[in-house]
């Protein structure tokens, strides 16, 4: 075949179409500005900041998984709540296991219960996502209003199964020693836990990143979200690919839950329903099945949410509302939707 | 008459309420390019979607090298070596020219050499191998669309209009390119408004209305008869050159 009839045709895009598709990822730096100019104090805003980095990382890392299931599966999952409540409550019995090595003064032993109740937490919600999808997903497939009757009743039976094996009390949940506490950095006391949940958030961040776009099943994820069909036209389980994400979404709520329950130092079977309110919004000011506007809104939706709480706690209650609502003003479909609503 | 690769026979498809195939019975022969022609409605799409799996057959049977597939998943009747150029073409627009392809390779790493084959037979797959294919312009993205396709060796290549809306130097080059790919172990079953691009490129054809094959035979004999065109497709091979 000749070339000389096909002229190539491809042309960067225009300055201000690449400027808006970059301003979604300024609007955290915006954000701090603005915190920095309206709290004033530069210690008070360096410790809000962290701890609003800190929040919004946890989120992240909850709302991830959700946002890809959805993505990849069009499945609406409330269920979603109930993979944050049982992983952090299977990481506290293993911290209550460990009880040795979280009481002792050694940072390796703290740090590896904590690793520890991390790994089984992450398996045991894996597993239980790979029942869930089984049993509870896979009948409703294509079926929404289905789907978030049948997640909503799977969340409710787990809520009830915690009550039935851990009791129906709050816990108290204590972090090990090594991470009570604060680092003094000038006038600013930002808390050692809040550190190790930036940096376990930026890290899983820049993995599934990876993941996404340099390996072959990221890249079958992303061609699953766009196409579906096409994916099993190529010769690919679909299905199966489905039940993989799942499992690896759960066992991420199942991560969040155990760092969610070590963050507010209590866990109750209901943490993952309340959570799950900022998830949803998180998703939504994202673009439904993007990882990457999910990351973003998670950090704009935690530095408000303590930002607002300092400034004037009443409206804190509503601000990451507000955001959403601004957002989706701005742009119908969230940040970097990947999913467009029809 | 050449051993027979695909075989329908009494193929019914219902989608929702609609009864769309009523009972289709295709003959593909081993090699060549068979034309499936047709009004819009007549049953094409859904003929190819079915054959893949990708819709259900509620009755009939189908055969792939002597197999009954009718039942089996998408995935399974890929891998038995069939590929799938949708009307929609089906690209990955959020992924580049180059992992477009790296995922149609689904058995195995990309073959160099059949890879370079393809960059020579549709040369904006080798000038855009690292943009967006959300980037390419309609042309480009069905050149992709069929390059995929024929990434790995397939037995049977179903393609579904590749020159709906294109200019006609996209069509001429592509009818181009499924002449040379006639001269492969390949066949092509394919479903085609352009009976100009049709003719030009088909060896046997069969003509749909209404959920049914009503005509099967050699294309050339069709080509030849505008009385037997005008009865069966309301159209003469003149209108369309």
């Amino acid at each position: 075949m000749s070339d000389t009839t096909i002229k190539p045709r491809i042309e960067k895009a225009p300055v201000l179409e690449r400027i808006t598709t970059a301003l979604p990822i300024a609007l955290v730096p915006v954000l701090a500005v603005l915190g920095f100019v309206a709290i004033g104090d530069p210690a008070a805003w360096l410790t809000l900041t962290v701890a609003g980095l800190a929040m919004g990382l946890m989120i992240f890392i909850m709302a991830s998984g959700l946002t890809v299931v959805f993505g990849l599966m069009d499945v609406i999952n409330f269920g979603h709540g109930a993979f944050i409540s049982v992983g952090a409550f299977v990481g506290f019995s293993i911290l209550i296991w460990l009880g040795g090595w979280t009481a002792s003064s050694s940072v390796f032993l703290n740090l590896a219960a904590v690793f520890l109740a991390i790994l089984v937490s992450m398996v045991a919600t894996g597993l239980m996502g790979y029942a869930f999808e089984r049993v509870i997903v896979m009948p409703v497939y294509g079926q929404h209003l289905k789907q978030i009757l049948v997640t909503m009743g799977g969340l409710i039976v787990a809520q009830q199964l915690i009550h039935v094996f851990w009791g129906p009390d709050e816990i108290h949940v204590a972090r090990p020693e090594s991470l009570r506490g604060s680092i003094v950095i000038g006038e600013a006391a930002i808390e050692k836990y809040r550190l190790v949940a930036v940096g376990i958030g930026v890290a899983l961040f820049l993995a599934m990143r990876h993941v996404l776009k340099s390996t072959k099943i990221g890249l079958l994820v992303r061609a699953g979200v766009e196409n579906g069909e096409m994916v099993e036209a190529l010769g690919y389980r679909i299905r199966r690919l489905f039940l993989i994400v799942f499992m690896v979404g759960s066992a991420l709520a199942g991560l969040g839950g155990v760092m969610w329950g070590l963050y507010q130092e209590t866990i109750t079977a209901h943490m993952g329903s309340e959570i799950m309110v900022l998830v949803f919004i998180v998703v939504i000011i994202g673009g439904l099945g993007s990882v990457e506007g999910c990351f973003i809104g998670a950090l704009l939706v935690g530095l408000l949410s303590n930002y607002t709480a300092f400034l004037a706690p009443k409206v804190a209650l509503v601000s990451t509302i507000a955001l959403m609502v601004i957002i989706l003003m701005w742009r119908p479909q969230g940040l970097y939707p990947v999913v467009k609503a029809k | 008459m050449k051993e027979p690769l695909l075989t329908l026979s009494g193929v019914h498809t219902h989608i929702g309420p609609y009864h769309i195939l009523q009972g289709v019975d295709l003959v593909v022969p081993k090699g060549g390019v068979s034309v499936l022609l047709g009004r819009n409605g007549a049953g094409k799409t859904t003929t190819l979607r079915t054959i893949m799996g990708l819709w259900q057959a509620s009755e009939g049977t189908i055969l792939f090298e002597g197999q009954d597939i009718t039942k089996l998943p998408t995935p399974e009747i890929s891998r038995a070596g069939i590929a799938f150029v949708p009307e929609d073409m089906g690209i990955f627009t959020d992924l580049t020219v180059a992992e477009n392809m790296t995922l149609a390779a689904a058995r195995g790493p990309l073959d160099p050499d059949r890879l370079e084959w393809i960059k020579t037979l549709f040369p904006p797959i080798r000038t855009f191998w690292e943009s967006s294919a959300g980037t390419l312009s309609g042309g480009q993205k069905q050149m992709l669309s069929v390059a995929r396709a024929i990434i790995e060796p397939r037995k049977l290549i179903l393609i579904d209009e590749p020159t709906k809306g294109l200019a006609p130097a996209i069509i001429k080059a592509m009818s181009d390119a499924l002449l040379e790919l006639k001269e492969t172990d390949t066949t092509i079953l394919l479903v085609e408004q352009n009976f100009s691009m049709a003719s030009a490129v088909g060896d046997t054809v069969s003509v749909m209305d209404d959920g049914h094959i009503v005509h099967a035979g050699e294309m050339a004999e069709l080509a030849g008869d505008a009385r037997m065109q005008e009865r069966l497709m309301g159209l003469s091979l003149e209108a369309h050159q």
